[in-house]
């Protein structure tokens, strides 16, 4: 778990403290230096227009990461709140709900985001929409898969003895009870999302030039991969360290979570 | 050291398990689990191994079977079946003495048969491994074998799936599964927890009967000392991983040599009791690694200094019950028997454990706190000619500061009535009303809609205290959330929460543990202050008992009875334990299929010469034929609880010995009333049912 948090942790320091750590503004060419390997001055070279790509991929994560947390949180704070009611509620909210679901689960994730960019234009506020109505149905089932042996359980029937909503049971009795379950949703999803973003932006669909993106980058310099290798190499190993760390994050959360709710008492 | 089983001087010697010392690796730090354990059990012989959870027994069980929990090790001693070292067999031979020698039935029957597989896809699995029979002649003694188990129907039952059968019939497969190695000796690990009284009985009277037929020995490890009074002769009382007294069953439960033995028969709750049981002070150690005797710091008879009393027959010079080496197993004096005391002769002169009943006080009557009049739930989707509702037509009244009992089988809707009054579903019809304040507040509305001060007043106390509580909050956490119907924040709250801990004999620092940091115990009693904390007039304890240890079962009714009287508390009382509703309730309503059969006060209803309801006779031969000191099992009849309550008629027609064509299938009995608020729903003259029983 601690290799997965120091990835993600590394990523987020350096999408956030790019601008210091950039030896060049990740947009200021130099036609001079175009296509250049790897050299002192420029550690990873440079590309077609003589950006340098060391910090073209330090500032790259920055996109990526804010519009894959954004959609991450919404698609998972959607999902908890829903698969909860769905399990609290049960009867025909849950029938209704969980058909519309399955509708949504059956589009492919990546043509439909395709289509919405298509038609709405590719701006990060549609992109965050879609991508947490896309990721949502899949949370909202594992949430509710959890929560539905939680709800049937004794001290949720003593909230609602007392008379209590679904707000604050939600929050006080099944919440906490499936704390591990979203956390572990949380980090999967998050890898999933930025793979999906990068994977648009490559298409074209996602960062618009010159914005410094990790698919956007390993798109355009693509074309030079055996002249400048690094260029195409630094965006993604940067995207390869993100999504690892996020996945190693997931498991170690998931253990770590377990033995807690093992452990404590006595026998 | 040893317990010997004088059976018939045939009789071989099947199982001898010797000197076993059994530790559990926990953390870094060994944990003794069984200590120093000899047994001897011979052929056609049956043992009872009896003691708290926590004692070391299932551990015992399972070393019988070759069989031990991953992280548990041997430091010491043999087990031998029919001669043979299970615990040091190769694989292939554990697994040809447990097909041959040993059959084992798990705890929980239920769970230990695989979904799905056809029950009988169980037994012919065996048969066909361990006798080598072909598939037709495997069924064939499949059939053969439910037969003998006494399940109905066994050509059509060994096609049907463990979910289609009820918990006692599952019971009845796994040890059909268990005997079809045909083994010489029969491990049952809590053969009769969670079955209903009459069930219980049925299965008991099957180990009887298969013992007498098959002559094969039987170990039943069980907490219910009740249980295995009546079907073993044997008994080894197990304390913190010990076996702290052995002997014949009749004669230690008439005169216990050991105090931890007086104490588990003291906690048990009868029938033909006064009143309530004291239990035992304390719990199991957590690490039995406490020097001299595991049981001194909850014993009565315990000393510091060995000059505190003079010495007697046995030689105490040794040290004191809390210094030292644990007491050795010595032979008790003028009988057979062993014990693991210093002071058998004091305990041995101690007067039984009837002086210790905490004695019922006739109550004079109250105000009416609850009135239920024709409450009927019906789960039905669509109208079904064949059953009835699965709740119909019960009255009920409880008035302040009593305890009125509703007792009954499992699916005979007693928590459906209770869960109904609580406001978590709707009634069909029916009214349902609380009289406490000026004017009847109404309870047939789910909670979310009830007045605060009406939920405030209403209170559950649930079965399992393990999932009453939710194990991600602190035990202050869960009482201090009903306190908000009293409108109590902050400080005030922190107050009364800790009177409420202080009420239920907890200690204030137990707010701040989570769940998993208490005892079963003081789990139920974080469940009852939740309940108190509230201030309610109506508390509905469904089973809260069930679940426990009898010694903690006795301490936790005795607190129910003190919060009665202290705060003035009307007790809805579900259970199907008619012993422990003999020990606290005042009145009494016998359920059957959702139906009411009979209603009176306790003596009168659970009282030896009674005009009772066939039902409730059924009922309390089931409990007397597994009180210690009963003469044996109760004849089965139909020891199987129905599903579905009549379309028409009386409920109980179908098992009623008393039935009379064609009435009771066509018209609902009326009542009778036998004087004193005692009154039965039966066809049949009171006097006839009272002159049959006499």
């Amino acid at each position: 778990m601690l290799v997965g948090l120091v990835l993600v942790a590394v990523n987020a320091v350096v999408a956030l403290a790019a601008p210091l750590l950039a030896p060049f503004p990740p947009i200021q060419t130099d036609a001079l230096a175009a296509i250049e390997g790897p050299s002192g001055t420029h550690l990873l070279g440079t590309d077609q227009l003589g950006r340098d790509v060391l910090s073209r991929v330090l500032y790259g994560g920055r996109y990526a990461l804010l519009v894959s947390l954004t959609a991450t949180v919404l698609a998972v704070g959607l999902g908890v709140v829903l698969g909860c009611l769905a399990a609290y509620r049960r009867g025909w909210f849950d029938e209704v709900l969980s058909r519309v679901l399955d509708a949504v689960l059956s589009v492919p994730a990546i043509l439909a985001l395709l289509v919405v960019v298509t038609v709405l234009g590719s701006g990060a506020p549609v992109i965050v929409v879609a991508a947490t109505v896309v990721y949502a149905p899949a949370v909202i089932r594992v949430v509710r898969a959890a929560a539905f042996g939680i709800v049937g359980l004794d001290y949720v029937t003593a909230a609602r003895a007392r008379g209590e909503g679904f707000w604050p049971t939600m929050v006080r009795e099944i919440w906490p009870n499936i704390l591990d379950v979203v956390m572990v949703e949380f980090a999967m999803r998050a890898s999933w999302i930025v793979l999906l973003v990068s994977s648009l932006s490559f298409l074209g669909f996602g960062a618009d030039p010159p914005t410094p993106d990790w698919g956007l980058m390993v798109s355009e310099n693509r074309t030079m991969m055996t002249v400048v290798p690094s260029a195409t190499l630094g965006p993604i190993v940067a995207l390869a360290a993100l999504i690892v760390g996020l996945n190693l994050a997931a498991d170690g959360i998931a253990k770590a979570r377990g033995i807690d709710r093992i452990g404590g008492g006595p026998r | 050291m040893t317990t010997t089983v004088p059976v018939h001087s045939t009789a071989e010697l099947v199982a001898e398990v010797s000197n076993l010392s059994v530790v559990y690796r926990s953390g870094r730090s060994d944990l003794p689990v069984l200590r120093d354990v000899s047994l001897k059990i011979h052929s056609g012989a049956a043992l009872a191994v009896v003691g708290e959870s926590g004692c070391g027994k299932s551990t015992l069980a399972g070393a019988l079977v070759g069989h031990l929990r991953a992280g548990s090790r041997v430091t010491h001693g043999s087990v031998h079946i029919d001669g043979a070292d299970i615990l040091t067999a190769s694989r292939p031979r554990l697994l040809a003495l447990r097909r041959q020698h040993v059959g084992f039935v798990p705890q929980n029957a239920g769970h230990s048969l695989t979904p799905s597989m056809r029950v009988g896809a169980h037994v012919v699995e065996v048969l066909r491994t361990a006798r080598g029979m072909g598939r037709a002649a495997a069924r064939a003694e499949a059939v053969k074998l439910f037969r003998q188990v006494r399940l109905p129907e066994p050509e059509v039952l060994v096609d049907r799936y463990p979910h289609q059968l009820s918990g006692g019939q599952q019971q009845r497969v796994a040890i059909a599964v268990a005997l079809a190695g045909q083994p010489r000796l029969l491990v049952l690990d809590e053969p009769t927890t969670g079955l209903d009284v009459v069930t219980k009985a049925g299965v008991l009277a099957l180990f009887d009967r298969l013992r007498a037929e098959l002559g094969i020995a039987l170990v039943l490890v069980s907490h219910d000392l009740g249980a295995v009074a009546s079907v073993c002769e044997r008994i080894a009382v197990m304390y913190a991983g010990r076996v702290v007294e052995s002997g014949d069953t009749a004669t230690t439960f008439r005169q216990p040599a050991h105090p931890y033995t007086r104490g588990l028969l003291a906690s048990l709750p009868r029938l033909r009791a006064a009143g309530l049981p004291v239990g035992i002070a304390g719990s199991v150690p957590a690490e039995p690694d406490i020097a001299g005797c595991a049981f001194a710091p909850r014993c009565s008879f315990a000393q510091d200094s060995p000059s505190d009393r003079p010495a007697t027959t046995l030689d105490r010079a040794e040290g004191s019950c809390r210094h030292g080496e644990a007491p050795p197993l010595v032979s008790v004096p003028g009988r057979e028997g062993t014990s693991a005391c210093r002071w058998i002769p004091e305990v041995l002169a101690a007067p039984a454990w009837e002086s210790a009943v905490r004695v019922r006080q006739p109550r004079t009557a109250q105000a009416p706190l609850l009135e239920v009049r024709g409450l009927t739930v019906d789960y039905r989707r669509r109208p079904d000619p064949a059953s009835g509702p699965t709740v119909s037509d019960v009255d009920l009244v409880v008035h302040r500061g009593e305890v009125v009992a509703l007792v009954g089988e499992s699916g005979s809707g007693k928590s459906t009535i209770a869960w109904t009054i609580a406001g978590l579903r709707r009634p069909t019809s029916g009214a349902v009303a609380l009289l406490d304040g000026a004017e009847p507040a109404d309870l047939t509305r789910v909670a979310a809609r009830r007045d605060p001060s009406v939920r405030r007043q209403v209170q559950l106390i649930f079965q399992n205290a393990g999932t009453a509580l939710n194990p991600r909050r602190t035990a202050g956490d869960a009482i201090s959330r009903p306190l908000r119907l009293r409108g109590l924040r902050r400080e005030a709250a922190r107050a009364a929460r800790d009177a409420a801990l202080r009420d239920v004999g907890l200690e204030t620092g137990h707010a701040d543990r989570l769940p998993a940091q208490l005892s079963g115990g003081q789990q139920q009693r974080v469940g009852i202050a939740r309940a108190i904390a509230a201030e309610p007039t109506l508390v509905l304890a469904d089973e809260v008992v069930s679940a426990l240890d009898v010694s903690v079962q006795a301490s936790v009714l005795g607190l129910l009875d003190d919060l009665r009287q202290e705060h003035h508390l009307g007790y809805l009382f579900i259970s199907h334990d008619l012993a422990v509703v003999r020990g606290i309730a005042d009145r009494v309503v016998v359920l059957y299929l959702g139906r009411v059969c009979e209603e009176g006060p306790v003596d009168r209803v659970l009282g030896p010469l009674e005009a009772t309801h066939p039902y409730t006779r059924l009922l309390v031969a089931s409990v007397l034929a597994t009180e210690p000191g009963a003469r044996g099992p109760a004849p089965a009849a139909d020891d199987e609880p129905e599903s579905a309550p009549p379309a028409a008629g009386c409920a109980f027609q179908r098992r009623c010995p008393h039935r009379v064509d064609p009435v009771c299938d066509r018209e609902t009995p009326a009542w009778q009333d036998l004087g004193d608020g005692h009154r039965i729903r039966c066809h049949v003259p009171a006097a006839e049912l009272k002159a049959d029983r006499a």
